[in-house]
């Protein structure tokens, strides 16, 4: 006798990464995923990789997005993929990356598995609509 | 049992953190199957303490679990924490922030954060809160912390899961009608004090004292009860001058009188005067079969609620068979019928295979 109710969120974790002090983009993203009706955990400024990977861990989360504007992208991006790895944690993660990304790098990031990047100028409606359709099954 | 249960539950018996919020993740979305992993679970249970701690926005409850559990570290505990935020009533949608003031514990495994939002289904966000306490506790963590803001009826049965309840009162929170009022200060088993070191403290302090002890006075069940005899007042050296509120006022008839604490979590101040004062509930509680109590009604509300899911499943069922509940509307909306002939018709096969059985 089953009377589930699944209950489904979408749950986001918003990070910064590494010394990176800008984060306004990140909380105009929390609060546009919070009002998209999502779960979003922000984890606050300067975090190591391995303090996302913990979160990200922990909180079981959908999607990770890591907010990146230092320029560090291809040191820490990795650096966040083997944590979720070492947990069995990379293959149900939507990775998403936003910040100044130079093109050259978008192709490499994404063949590590992220899984988008977003730049400057992206429409909040397309960020949301991209987690919506590619939020991983479980 | 199905092998993905099976398969979860003895990984996260194993200590796999990611079979631990995997498990948590289900029991918060009901997937199918969560109960019977609950179930799974339930003979690991039962070692954990769980303290519960409240407080009004911006009171420091983040920062004083952080150094709480800081402490709880510290001396070779394990830790788990659940963090209840409140959901948006309009899009469901939540910013859980708590774990930002977890930055003393960041990195340490040993310690398992879990952000969760009360996701405005009534009643469920405590059911689902006590289930992922369960899950800490068979995975084996000591201390199990769960944390909320006490602003309504939610909240309060969200700490009423914890063994003890600690409520944090920032200085100069209102004057002392505010002291008198009914809610949350009702369900303090011990008041901290946070934020110490501003002005106020003093004040607030002493007005937590005069409640406590009008709440003796008068006899109220506060969070005591029972006839334990005279030493239950002796609360020891938590916080210096907390013992000792409720001298000669109805010392024999209280069970625990509620400590003050004064804490200041941002330099972690106070700390141990605080891990005494919850450590001397625990022990009161034991002592004096509270504890066993608790758990008792804990687990009698638990089979109280399975039961009324299941039954509004069947009744579900038997509405489905009547053509749903829509048509039900119609015919009242007719003027044929009204809701109250329609329950008791929809129960009334119930009744009769019930009557059967005796």
């Amino acid at each position: 006798m089953s009377v589930d109710q699944t209950q489904r969120s979408i749950r986001c974790l918003v990070a910064k990464v590494g010394l990176d002090g800008h984060d306004r983009g990140a909380h105009v993203i929390a609060r546009a995923f919070r009002d998209a009706g999502f779960e979003v955990i922000y984890s606050g400024l300067h975090k190591a990789p391995d303090e996302i990977v913990q979160a990200a861990v922990q909180e079981d989360v959908d999607v990770l997005g890591i907010s990146i504007l230092s320029g560090a992208h291809n040191t820490l991006v990795p650096k966040v993929i083997e944590g979720l790895e070492e947990y069995d944690a990379f293959e149900d993660t939507l990775i998403l990356v936003g910040g100044v990304i130079p093109d050259e790098d978008k192709a490499e990031l994404k063949e590590m598995g992220v899984a988008e990047v977003f730049g400057p100028g992206t429409k909040m409606a397309d960020t949301i609509q991209f987690v919506r359709e590619n939020v991983p099954e479980r | 049992m199905s092998a993905d249960v099976r398969g979860l539950v003895d990984d996260l018996l194993d200590g796999h953190q990611r079979a631990l919020a995997r498990t948590i993740t289900k029991i918060e979305n009901r997937e199918p199957g969560y109960r019977e992993l609950v179930s799974a679970l339930y003979e690991h249970t039962g070692d954990a303490e769980v303290v519960g701690v409240t407080g009004s926005p911006g009171a420091g409850k983040s920062t004083l679990v952080d150094k709480l559990t800081e402490t709880y570290r510290d001396r070779g505990h394990t830790v788990g924490v659940i963090a209840v935020d409140p959901s948006s009533p309009y899009t469901g949608g939540a910013v859980l922030g708590d774990r930002i003031r977890m930055a003393s514990n960041v990195g340490d495994m040993d310690v398992f954060f879990r952000s969760m939002s009360a996701r405005g289904n009534l009643g469920g966000i405590s059911t689902a809160t006590a289930d992922a306490v369960k899950a800490l506790d068979a995975f084996g963590k000591d201390k199990v912390i769960v944390e909320t803001v006490g602003a309504g009826q939610n909240e309060i049965d969200i700490v009423r899961t914890a063994d003890t309840v600690a409520v944090l009162v920032p200085p100069d929170s209102g004057d002392e009608v505010q002291t008198l009022k009914a809610g949350i200060l009702e369900i303090g088993d011990v008041f901290v004090v946070n934020k110490a070191d501003l002005s106020g403290s003093d004040r607030t302090v002493q007005e937590l004292k005069e409640m406590i002890q009008l709440a003796g006075d008068t006899g109220s069940p506060a969070s005591g009860g029972g006839h334990h005899g005279p030493d239950q007042h002796a609360l020891g050296d938590a916080g210096g001058d907390t013992g000792d509120t409720g001298a000669g006022a109805g010392a024999e008839d209280d069970g625990w009188t509620p400590s003050v604490v004064e804490t200041v979590a941002t330099d972690a101040t106070g700390m141990d005067d605080l891990t005494d004062a919850l450590a001397e509930h625990r022990e009161y509680m034991t002592r004096s079969g509270r504890l066993d109590e608790k758990a008792r009604t804990r687990t009698a509300e638990e089979i109280r609620l399975l039961l009324r899911e299941d039954a509004s499943g069947l009744l579900e069922r038997e509405l489905d068979r009547r053509g749903g509940i829509d048509a039900l509307v119609e015919s009242v909306r007719a003027g044929e019928t009204d809701p109250y002939a329609i329950a008791d018709d929809v129960v009334s096969p119930i009744e009769e295979c019930l009557d059967e059985r005796e």
